[in-house]
């Protein structure tokens, strides 16, 4: 039976955004944590655990997403770990999110002047209290801009999570436009949202940047 | 339960996944070509004086970097013939690919732009240089310098996004995947293999556009 694209189809495109979001808010709290452990490995001053890291950012980053989601959405069965769609999209987008968040808070933390330590160190800190006191809070408030900067990625990335049958944004309009055959007010309708909710957060990354910028 | 690995059945496909190298290969560059055509044109008009050109230009980089490329992929084939506009699976990949590029391309171009400082123009005309002579001996070479580790490194990232333009059934390399997996009811295997040489052509293109970065920015003498 097909009926007309209308106001309900919107709707439930709307509501399969929330999957969207959600898919996205998980692989930020995943890939976060990771991402820690990443860029703390890629800074400490010893060899082996530096190449690892390097090894993990080459490997995620030098593959395509889609791929990563095939190799879990295929792969976690056979070690007999039954997945569904959620948690292959959860664990890959985490693993994705883990290799970049792990470069961009390398590069802040980085990027605090060595003399930065030198005084903390002159003024008699600690290791820890110069990592906590003084080089942390720069280095946070370097990483912010960045980091909502490529949570656009995210978002955008977790359309590829349809192609493995996760019903999102993505795989939603897919359902609808199969139903309707108005493809192109289904997709245009999808890009809408999308562009909303990614470019609410490009001005945010471009708005944190500059103010953080100023104060500095 | 215990798995067996097997990837020597994947061993009579390697024609198969050379080939699929090659149309991604293929397909990664014809976008790069007409990706960077289509930002030249609108890095153009993003500098330019005209006010509802930089809108123009500002709404098309916008809109197609905050919204998903397989969305825009599907646009282009499934909804493009509702409106008469029927293409081909390969067309259509490189197009969208070729629109998406075309945003990022713009600010790339643009940001090589406006590094070149303006005292570099006004010292080359000083020198007695022409317009074109100062473009071709002082602007280009400091702007191509600028801009091509980023242009280095979308390379790559292109060459990756193309495996999503085999879910409209275009032919890359993911798409020999699916033939392969179809073939030997091993999808673990065939998506691991096919991952791996994704891995393979990102490290083979990053170490040799580093190569050339050296040979044509660092080695070179002064000019």
């Amino acid at each position: 039976m097909i009926r007309e694209f209308g106001g309900s189809d919107i709707v439930y495109l709307i509501e399969a955004a929330r999957w969207t979001l959600l898919l996205a808010l998980t692989a930020t709290v995943g890939g976060g944590l990771l991402g820690i452990v990443v860029a703390v490995l890629r800074v400490i001053p010893f060899r082996p655990l530096n190449w690892l890291a390097i090894a993990w950012i080459n490997l995620i980053q030098g593959t395509p997403l889609l791929g990563q989601l095939f190799v879990f959405f295929f792969g976690l069965p056979l070690v007999g770990l039954s997945v569904d769609a959620w948690t292959a999209a959860a664990l890959s987008l985490s693993i994705y999110a883990s290799a970049f968040f792990g470069e961009i808070w390398r590069g802040s933390l980085q990027s605090v002047s060595q003399r930065q330590w030198e005084a903390g160190a002159a003024l008699g800190l600690t290791y820890a209290q110069r990592l906590s006191h003084v080089v942390l809070p720069q280095a946070i408030r370097i990483s912010i801009a960045p980091t909502v900067g490529f949570l656009v990625q995210l978002v955008k990335n977790t359309s590829l999570t349809a192609l493995i049958g996760f019903v999102e944004l993505t795989r939603a309009s897919q359902i609808i436009s199969g139903a309707t055959f108005a493809p192109l007010p289904v997709y245009l309708t999808a890009a809408v949202i999308y562009f909303v909710i990614c470019f609410s957060l490009s001005q945010l990354a471009r708005m944190l940047e500059r103010r953080l910028h100023v104060a500095r | 339960m215990s798995y067996n690995f097997k990837f020597d059945v994947l061993l009579r496909y390697i024609p198969e996944i050379a080939q699929g190298v090659v149309l991604t290969l293929q397909f990664s560059v014809i976008t790069m070509v007409c990706g960077l055509a289509i930002g030249l044109v609108v890095a153009m008009a993003s500098i330019s004086p005209l006010m509802p050109l930089r809108a123009c230009a500002r709404i098309y980089v916008e809109a197609l970097r905050n919204t998903p490329l397989l969305v825009q992929l599907f646009i282009v084939f499934f909804g493009l013939p509702s409106i008469g506009i029927r293409l081909g699976a390969n067309t259509a990949a490189l197009i969208a690919l070729s629109i998406n590029m075309g945003a990022y391309g713009a600010e790339i171009l643009r940001a090589g732009f406006e590094s070149v400082r303006q005292s570099q123009v006004e010292a080359g005309r000083s020198l007695g240089l022409t317009a074109g002579q100062t473009f071709r001996h002082v602007v280009l070479f400091q702007a191509v310098k600028t801009i091509y580790p980023a242009l280095a490194s979308q390379f790559v990232l292109v060459m990756l996004a193309t495996s999503v333009v085999s879910s409209i059934g275009a032919t890359e390399l993911f798409h020999q995947a699916a033939f392969i997996d179809s073939r030997t009811y091993r999808s673990f295997e065939t998506y691991t293999l096919i991952t791996i040489s994704y891995l393979v052509l990102t490290l083979g293109f990053r170490a040799f556009f580093a190569g050339i970065y050296w040979l044509v920015f660092v080695r070179r003498p002064r000019r």
